[in-house]
């Protein structure tokens, strides 16, 4: 049996439960990380060899003429693929969690059923959805018309004016359970004596819902809106499934996260450029950190400013 | 509305009350219901026509199929070109390996976290907190070179020690804080009995036992469905995973239906047995956690 140690400081055992750990943690997330953001400084010289070039790199994606247009669309794209899910997403979300948490009966039932495409993977959802909404099919279209709307059909995932908003409508398709669990498990964690006392009060379902319900889930909304953001600005497999690396039409479809897999591995016309690609990292790993920091200390310090 | 204060001694009994509280009954179950449908019919369209043949699938898509449509056609194609067995092969392993490492060498961190007071505990605690809400993604460009480096680009070890690294921040900063609850008295009472502090941590692993199988659960789902790491670290035929397989197999068979359907399915259906089986827990932990 182990011998307990003497030296204060760091007891071996300590060290035995927390090495493996720490040392993977460090090896293949920590230090990519840091070693991307330091690549982002550097361009591969002609024998391979690492080459200091400042923020050139930056520069480049910002004003050059072949990564600038895609850079400003990828995030515009990015920005309208957020704002999506936030306002649609979410808004179902909370529709279907405070229906869920009225104690309304097979309440369990409707949560499995709701939840479930969460767990399939975005592959196959982009797949399924790809077949869905083929023209060729036709199934989209015949429900169309059995409710006399078969005019309104079109090939939405082909247009390019429709095509973004599309995969983001079928993103919010299989991510609305994440959220409607998050604000079910708030809505039930309600006390009921607030609930009641708005009741004797008079004060009707939905002035309850926003006047005292929904101010109280608060906290669970915030986490709601970074999840999403952090998601959506880390989002790449739907598009590459549905839309390929090139996420047309015409780049219509182009997000963060393709634009990113096209600037290191490449595409047709152009060669991959690891560097550049890292750059691309550093960006959305900028993007999503001002998110996450607003919200700790903007958003989760005025929540508590509130409860206290 | 006063119909919720259960005021029993003066029902209301007209006309219009009961209506209202008919419909306010009935129109959540409508809404629920209709979003049920949506989110059901696509993946029923999908299972139902992979047992049509192809003229059935385009003639009649809304139809069970019966025994005039049925067909197999497709799932004969899967299986003659598609190796579907090796995906399958891999997404086990790597999904089950990672899962009880992560599991195993969480727990381990998060014990010490919680159990001893050493000096930089809070900032490791941090530092291990950081990788919660920064993707392990934007680090691809690292990895990458990290893999080639260790020769670990096309091996399932490359994947498990990738995914372990993604799941450790969370399971770690959940495990910890059920460690907290443990109580004293019971490690007090082995540490008097001279146990170890191994012996102690195998004690106290079984008290904690919900919460490993919640964190399992998540941890399970974005690695079985993860698509970027084996096409970015492991596309090779011999480590595709069912992600990437079936989406590398849809890709070269898309104009064949039969095959799409009943590949899709395929890639589906164990998902949907295990989460009929799960979804209450699953959801239950999900719910407890984030109250938490």
């Amino acid at each position: 049996m182990e011998e307990k140690q003497t030296r204060k400081p760091f007891p071996t055992h300590i060290l035995v439960f927390l090495a493996p750990a720490a040392i993977i943690y460090t090896l293949f997330m920590v230090y990519p990380l840091l070693d991307s953001l330091r690549l982002s400084f550097f361009t591969i010289g002609e024998q391979n060899q690492e080459i200091f070039v400042g923020i050139q790199n930056y520069i480049t994606l910002f004003t050059d003429t072949n990564y600038a247009p895609r850079f400003l669309g990828a995030l515009k794209n990015n920005l309208a693929f957020f704002a999506i899910h936030m306002v649609v997403q979410n808004s179902i979300a909370l529709l279907l969690a405070a229906l869920l948490a009225s104690g309304i009966r097979g309440s369990s039932i409707y949560r499995s059923v709701l939840f479930l495409p969460t767990v399939l993977s975005v592959v196959i959802i982009g797949f399924i959805w790809q077949l869905i909404l083929n023209p060729l099919w036709g199934v989209s279209e015949s429900i169309l018309e059995a409710v006399s709307l078969g005019h309104l059909f079109q090939p939405w995932l082909g247009l390019p004016e429709t095509a973004l908003i599309t995969v983001s409508l079928i993103s919010v398709w299989q991510f609305v359970g994440i959220p409607m669990i998050l604000f079910f498990a708030a809505l039930i964690g309600i006390p009921e004596e607030l609930l009641e006392a708005a009741r004797v009060d008079g004060a009707s379902g939905w002035q309850t819902f926003w006047r005292i319900k929904f101010p109280l889930i608060l906290p669970a909304v915030g986490i709601v809106a970074i999840l999403t953001f952090v998601g959506n600005f880390n989002a790449f497999d739907l598009i590459y499934t549905m839309k390929g690396a090139n996420a047309g039409p015409d780049f219509a479809t182009d997000i963060m996260g393709t634009l990113f897999y096209r600037t290191f591995f490449g595409q047709q016309l152009q060669l991959g450029n690891p560097t550049m690609g890292a750059t691309v990292a550093a960006m959305m790993f900028l993007i999503i950190l001002t998110g996450v920091l607003l919200y700790i200390f903007l958003w989760q310090r005025r929540i508590q400013e509130i409860e206290m | 509305m006063t119909t919720l204060t259960k005021d029993h001694t003066n029902p209301s009994t007209s006309f219009g009350y009961r209506a209202r509280r008919a419909l306010g009954g009935i129109a959540p179950h409508l809404v629920l219901l209709l979003y049920a449908v949506i989110v059901l019919f696509p993946i029923f369209m999908i299972i139902i026509n992979s047992f049509k043949d192809r003229k059935a699938i385009f003639g009649m898509p809304f139809q069970f199929p019966n025994a005039e449509t049925f067909s197999l056609i497709g799932y004969e194609t899967v299986f003659e070109r598609a190796t579907f067995q090796i995906y399958f092969t891999n997404s086990i392993i790597v999904t089950v390996v990672a899962l009880v490492l992560t599991l195993l060498i969480g727990a381990m961190a998060a014990f010490a976290l919680a159990e001893y007071p050493f000096t930089g505990n809070t900032l490791l605690g941090l530092y291990l907190a950081i990788g919660i809400m920064i993707p392990i993604r934007l680090g691809t460009v690292g990895i990458l070179e990290l893999m080639v480096n260790f020769k670990l680009v096309n091996t399932l070890t490359g994947l498990i020690l990738i995914y372990i690294a993604q799941a450790l921040p969370l399971t770690i900063f959940i495990l910890s804080q059920f460690f907290r609850q443990v109580p004293r008295d019971l490690k007090d009472a082995a540490r008097i009995d001279g146990a170890s502090e191994y012996r102690i941590f195998t004690l106290v692993v079984p008290l904690v036992r919900p919460a490993l199988g919640a964190i399992g659960i998540f941890t399970m789902i974005p690695i079985w469905n993860d698509l970027w790491f084996p096409l970015v670290v492991a596309p090779g035929a011999e480590t595709a995973t069912v992600t990437l397989g079936v989406q590398q197999f849809l890709g070269q068979f898309v104009s064949d239906w039969n095959a799409v359907l009943s590949s899709l399915t395929l890639a589906m259906v164990p998902i949907l047995i295990i989460y009929l089986i799960f979804s209450r827990q699953l959801i239950r932990s999900i719910t407890q956690g984030s109250i938490k």
